[in-house]
């Protein structure tokens, strides 16, 4: 085998995962409050925008991706562009007068 | 099955003894090469019901009126016929076949990184066929909405949907496993010295394709999800009563299965870019553009799907952007076959069965990508959509290029698989009736659909009952020439001369293993030192005879 | 789904690394399978704005953020329970799986009672009072209940494969540096969270 990894990934200490589980609720806080905030059309994008750092927090930490190979990351990368791709072409339609 | 044995010392994979007996041996296998065989056998098979199929119908539309079927049986039909060519034959065909029997050896490692999961992904693909076949024969009668299950009328006909959309779903499952298998394959078992520039370009369309696999697939398994969803709870998502947008199915819809056609596709190209050099005896032209315009395909690919929806009522915007996409990914299939012809170019052509059927590959992918990019103009789109000329269209890109591309590799590893070579005389005069009857029954498609042939009708007005009476005959030529490639094949298999380890002088590593190959394919694991196509010697040969 | 698998006779290296991408290439596609929900979300939502947020006003957002709490804390207990296998404490190690197990039990329950409490107020798929509604609120609560109901069998083959595995470690399966399994089980519901993540706010909060 060309890639030879068998570092066993990296041993999370059960601190870091209570300390990244107590910023998750307060996020959690953070976003029902900023919901009942009237922020117009803001509101959808603020509340997709703290659920996509919270996104961030599990798949680095809980997930450990933060410690895999580069590629790993890559492929999350390349995932989530392909998504919203899709979303971007789909609203090409919706977005404009038909 | 008797299998020959050339400089083995340890017995073939046909041959070697398992943990399991008899028929077990094979349903209980781990082995990516064993598990390639079964996939070879079904995927024939089903391809030969849906050929029938296709025959059938052909035979239908010989004369105007009803000839030997209702409407109602052609409307199956033709929907049978879709669904099976496009779910069980052509998108697992060259990955779940070539790919899981030479990925591995192509890239020296002795199997899949998940042989579990493969064996898995088989029982997927089988379980979707039969089911497939079995909703022919359940009360409701066979499916007749078209492979495309366009809403509204797939939630309203009384036919069985469900058990059509659940097949279809499982075998989407089935592809995603295996393209997950093959890239993780890629990344993590290439031999010592195998980097990605040394990988052959079969791995690379396969890396490629792989990622269509994981990216699209699902969410074709969705949609089709929420159509069963639809038609059981009545959710509304699509159902225009409720205020669904069947719109919005087609772009789901086409979200998938427009790359689908590059998951088609691409592993072909990356046959034919392993047959060229071969029998051209000369190193690939452009090595380096054929594999990253691969992943250029598989990405503009993915960009594209709009274009099958200009006449559904989309937005002015979509229409432009989306058609402007579709002349961007003609570029990189252009530069494949640019470089497959750059790479012809004063070769010593050995025109054997293989390269012949990438020849006519070559030919008609060609016809059926321009005619692409004349469907892909606007204001052409109008006057052509739904009528036979896009049948003909991806009729080119689909059978007379990836169907092509799957016979190829049939003659082109045969011997390596099964230890034998077939009758290549029997095999060139196949070609040619496959090649001719292909052609006479697509060609005229073009015609009559330019003229105003609609596509899917039972009926038709006489002034174009030439054009039918002519795709009817090719038809049976191609079905004549279809039979004849398979007894030929049969007959090598059973009773052909024996093969030895590099019966057409390819430089990859299948043909430094034994043929058939070991259980383990390798020995010990070969170290790469050069590229995959290394044909400098008879480059030089040929330059000293000058 | 992932693992290390070996063949009768081909005894292939073990890759922790390999069998960690196989997991994430899977996780993918559970991904997008769910993107193509959320673009469902975006366009409806796009074109019923009004009746989207007068129809997200009858969720009870209570139970979202007491759900929301749930499989967040499921989630640090799975990632908890990995470092105790890891450090060799296989009683801790269980012990936080099986809290895991009870937090997305306790999970279900909830999610059981908040359709129950719909169903009872004659919500549910092609009823009666729904098909009276304005087609945006037949949409959002199709949606709705697609997407938390497809969410909700997610949890449960999550807590199948976390069942599996928790009798893995009773039994010493996994020995030594061999945690493998129990990461890629770990990754799987790490994905239910990061779903749900997703759907709260979409659903519960956006009134």
């Amino acid at each position: 085998m060309q890639q030879e990894n068998n570092a066993h990934g990296h041993i999370v200490g059960y601190g870091t995962y209570a300390f990244i589980w107590l910023g998750l609720l307060a996020f959690t806080g953070i976003t029902v409050v900023a919901a009942g905030i009237n922020l117009g059309a803001w509101t959808v994008f603020v509340a997709l925008g703290i659920a996509s750092i919270k996104g961030l927090m599990v798949m680095n930490v809980f997930m450990h991706l933060k410690f895999e190979d580069k590629i790993f990351k890559i492929f999350a990368g390349v995932a989530f562009i392909t998504l919203a791709i899709f979303l971007v072409l789909t609203f090409a339609d919706y977005l404009f007068v038909r | 099955m008797a299998k020959a044995h050339v400089t083995s010392h340890e017995p073939d994979f046909w041959n070697v003894q398992t943990e399991h007996k008899g028929i077990w041996a094979w349903l209980l296998t781990k082995d990516h090469k064993r598990i390639g065989i079964m996939y070879l056998y079904a995927i024939v098979s089903f391809f030969f019901v849906g050929a029938i199929f296709g025959v059938l119908m052909r035979l239908e539309l010989i004369a105007p009126g009803k000839t030997i079927m209702e409407p109602q049986t052609y409307n199956s039909l033709f929907t049978l016929h879709g669904i099976i060519m496009i779910f069980l034959f052509v998108i697992p065909a060259m990955p779940a076949v070539f790919g899981n029997f030479f990925l591995p050896i192509q890239i020296g490692a002795k199997d899949v990184f998940f042989p579990r999961l493969n064996l898995l992904s088989w029982y997927l693909y089988i379980i979707g066929g039969l089911l497939a076949i079995t909703s022919l024969f359940l009360p409701g009668g066979p499916v007749d909405t078209g492979w495309t299950f366009y809403i509204p009328y797939s939630i309203r006909t009384t036919t069985n949907v469900i058990p059509a959309l659940t097949a279809a779903f499982i075998l989407g499952f089935s592809s995603i496993l295996t393209g997950l298998n093959f890239i993780t394959t890629i990344h993590r078992m290439r031999a010592p010295g195998m980097d990605w520039f040394r990988m052959p370009l079969f791995p690379w369309s396969l890396y490629a394709t792989g990622w269509v696999q994981i990216l699209a697939t699902p969410i074709i398994g969705i949609t089709l999800l929420l159509v069963m969803i639809e038609r059981v709870f009545q959710v509304g998502i699509f159902d225009p009563s409720l205020g669904g947008d069947p719109v919005l199915y087609q772009h789901l819809f086409w979200t998938y299965s427009h790359p689908a056609v590059y998951i088609i596709i691409l592993p072909a190209m990356g046959i034919i870019s392993e047959i060229i050099p071969v029998f051209a005896r000369k190193t690939i032209f452009g090595y380096k553009f054929i594999a990253y315009s691969s992943l250029a395909i598989a990405f503009f690919g993915s960009l594209v799907w709009g274009h099958h929806m200009f006449t559904a009522g989309m937005s002015t915007t979509a229409m432009f952007i989306f058609s402007f996409l579709t002349f961007l990914v003609s570029i990189p299939s252009a530069i494949k076959v640019f470089n497959w012809v750059a790479t012809l170019y004063k070769g010593s052509i050995a025109l054997e069965a293989p390269l012949l059927y990438a020849l006519a590959f070559i030919i008609q992918f060609s016809i059926g990508g321009f005619t692409g990019l004349m469907i892909g103009a606007l204001s052409i789109d109008i006057h052509l959509q739904d009528t036979s000329f896009i049948v003909a269209h991806f009729h080119y890109v689909m059978f007379g290029g990836a169907g092509f591309g799957f016979f190829a590799a049939m003659h082109y590893w045969f011997p390596k698989m099964f230890g034998r070579m077939y009758n290549k005389k029997t095999a060139i005069v196949a070609w040619a009736h496959v090649t001719i009857g292909f052609n006479l029954t697509y060609f005229p498609m073009f015609i009559m659909g330019y003229l105003g042939m609609p596509r899917r009708y039972y009926d038709y007005l006489p002034q174009f009952q030439p054009y039918h009476i002519a795709s009817t005959i090719g038809s049976w030529i191609l079905f004549a020439g279809l039979v004849m490639m398979i007894v030929n094949l049969i007959r090598g298999m059973r009773s052909g001369e024996k093969a030895g380890m590099d019966p057409w002088g390819g430089t990859t590593l299948e043909w430094t293993v034994d043929t058939p190959p070991p259980l383990e394919n390798f020995e010990t694991i070969p170290t790469v030192t050069t590229g995959p196509y290394d044909y400098s010697r008879y480059e030089i040969a040929a330059k000293e005879a000058q | 789904m992932s693992g290390q698998w070996e063949t009768q006779s081909v005894h292939l290296h073990r890759d922790d690394a390999g069998s960690r991408m196989g997991m994430w290439l899977f996780l993918f596609t559970e991904l997008i399978l769910f993107g193509g929900l959320f673009i469902v979300y975006a366009v409806y939502r796009y074109a019923h704005q009004a009746e989207f947020h007068l129809a997200a006003q009858e969720l009870h957002s209570t139970i979202g953020f007491i759900n929301t709490i749930i499989l967040l804390t499921s989630s640090m207990t799975m990632a908890m329970s990995i470092t105790a296998l890891q450090k060799g404490n296989k009683a801790l190690s269980m012990a936080l799986v099986s809290a895991t197990l009870i937090l997305a039990g306790a999970f279900l329950v909830n999610k059981f009672f908040e359709w129950a409490g719909k169903f009872a107020n004659g919500i549910y798929p092609g009823s009666p009072e729904l098909m009276n509604r304005p087609q945006g609120e037949v949409l959002y609560f199709g949606l709705y209940f697609v997407m938390t109901g497809l969410h909700a069998l997610h949890v449960v083959i999550g807590m199948a494969l976390l069942a599996v595995n928790l009798s893995f470690i009773k039994r010493n399966v996994y020995t030594g540096e061999n945690t493998v399994k129990l990461e890629t089980a770990g990754l799987y519901w790490h994905l239910v969270d990061l779903i749900w993540i997703f759907l709260f706010p979409l659903f519960y909060l956006l009134h």
